[in-house]
């Protein structure tokens, strides 16, 4: 028994519009975060994930009013990140109807940030979200891989599987490890690493980054993963939540 | 349409219970208002973080004298997650021990399975008499937590001074490494559930419609 794995779509979020394109046939608006989150709850999501990848204060605010109707209306587990720095922007989400929050750069700037977030509110509101690439140039790391962050652009020199585990530690209640190679290709999620984090955390890993066939989220599950998260594929239709249960389920892997 | 309070103390996501209640039919008023908890038809005690700081601030908010008074009116109760929790006798975490409100005999303390918190959505096995899973006894729920009641010593009780309660089980982990535990109560008109109906999609939805029918 125990729990099933997850299948969690993200949806991009931009000033209270879905970015990164979304491609659906019989949808009133593509583009409208809470339409699309109800979709994917009525469709098996076992979780929503809004990535807030706005940068104004004013599309803070549409965001916590995306928040607040997608919570109204989708009964499953809504997760938020992206521009959380302090635990007052956490109360904040979290009274807007977010069950859990997302963190990633403001925890490298201050990790004490993830016990705070973890004392106040427990550690299962907090998914540290941890953007690993592979080193290269002159960096080098004892795992071989590196936190990044501006979306894979920059690099910290900490080693991402060493951060992670001290993330769990620290308090945080759930990994979110995202491939910021396998990011956007389609060609599957980076299996090694997944081993390499699920080796030395045990709290809940959601791998991300990469997922473009069925069995690539067979493969995660395998490596380790607890959840397994994706976009494009979801959003563009190229493959839909019930197809990849199935063939998880039909690969003796638990799903709801 | 029957009244529910939800108990507003200042611990969980009290939003998505208000609005899944709404939705399966309840007049749902969010407060820690005495006469308004006391007098509803149902009160729902929602609850996450860690026990001892949930009894603290159900104390400050008077909740346990509320849920002790409609009890012993026989006036129905739902306690949810963490609100679950502290149904029982005591709480351990991290070595501390905290009382709890004590309907229930036991121990809420860790689990002991391989990933923690056990988190997703898991199946149970609820009695064949149960009245809130009624039609979602197959289904799986939401739970989020890393403590729960491992076990129910009431469910021993053969005395038959007392009608069991029904308890309903699930497991954390897998096969060998799997850890039972209490995942939801039916106790007259106490209920409890450690999962989160109100975020277990129509399942959930359909469970908390079976409570607010018995109110």
């Amino acid at each position: 028994m125990g729990v099933a794995i997850r299948v969690i779509p993200c949806l991009d979020v931009d000033a209270g519009r879905v970015v990164k394109g979304v491609n659906f046939a019989n949808l009133r608006d593509a583009g409208d975060p809470v339409e699309l989150a109800a979709r994917y709850g009525a469709e098996g999501a076992d979780e929503v994930t809004f990535l807030d990848v706005t940068a104004s204060s004013a599309g803070r605010a549409t965001m916590l009013d995306v928040v607040r109707r997608t919570a109204e209306q989708v009964f499953v587990p809504l997760t938020v990140g992206g521009g959380v720095r302090s635990t007052d922007d956490v109360d904040i989400l979290l009274r807007a109807g977010a069950d859990k929050v997302g963190v990633n750069t403001a925890a490298i700037a201050r990790p004490e940030l993830i016990s705070e977030i973890a004392r106040r509110f427990g550690n299962q509101v907090l998914v540290l979200s941890v953007d690993a690439r592979r080193c290269a140039g002159d960096t080098v790391t004892p795992s071989g891989y590196e936190v990044t962050t501006h979306g894979g652009r920059r690099g910290t020199g900490i080693d991402a599987v060493e951060w992670a585990r001290q993330g769990a530690e620290w308090g945080a209640g759930e990994i979110l490890l995202n491939s910021m190679d396998a990011d956007g290709t389609t060609d599957g999620f980076d299996i090694q690493i997944i081993k390499e984090v699920r080796d030395v955390v045990s709290v809940p890993l959601i791998a991300s980054g990469g997922a473009g066939r069925p069995e690539d989220f067979i493969a995660a599950a395998h490596a380790g993963a607890d959840a397994v998260l994706a976009a494009s594929v979801f959003h563009f239709g190229t493959l839909s939540i019930g197809q990849v249960k199935e063939a998880m389920r039909s690969a003796g892997i638990a799903v709801r | 349409m029957p009244t529910v309070t939800v108990f507003d103390y200042g611990f969980g996501n009290v939003r998505s219970a208000v609005r899944a209640l709404e939705h399966v039919g309840a007049d749902v008023t969010l407060t820690s208002d005495r006469a308004t908890a006391e007098n509803a038809d149902g009160l729902v005690v929602p609850g996450v973080g860690a026990f001892a700081a949930c009894m603290e601030g159900l104390r400050a908010a008077r909740g346990d004298q509320i849920v002790g008074r409609r009890l012993a009116g026989g006036r129905p109760v739902l306690g949810i997650c963490v609100g679950m929790q502290i149904m029982f006798e005591r709480g351990v975490e991290h070595g501390e021990e905290a009382a709890g409100l004590h309907e229930w005999p036991g121990t809420i303390e860790l689990l002991q399975a391989p990933v923690i918190p056990n988190m997703g959505w898991a199946q149970v096995t609820p009695p064949a008499e149960t009245v809130l899973f009624k039609g979602v006894e197959d289904e799986r729920f939401y739970f989020v937590h890393s403590y729960g009641a491992r076990e129910f010593p009431l469910e021993h009780d053969d005395t038959g001074r007392l009608k069991r309660p029904l308890v309903t089980w699930s497991e954390a982990g897998d096969g060998a490494n799997a850890d039972r535990f209490v995942a939801a109560v039916e106790n007259g008109p106490l209920c409890a559930t450690q999962f989160h109906p109100e975020k277990s999609g129509e399942a959930g939805l359909q469970l908390l419609r079976n409570w607010v029918a018995t109110l």
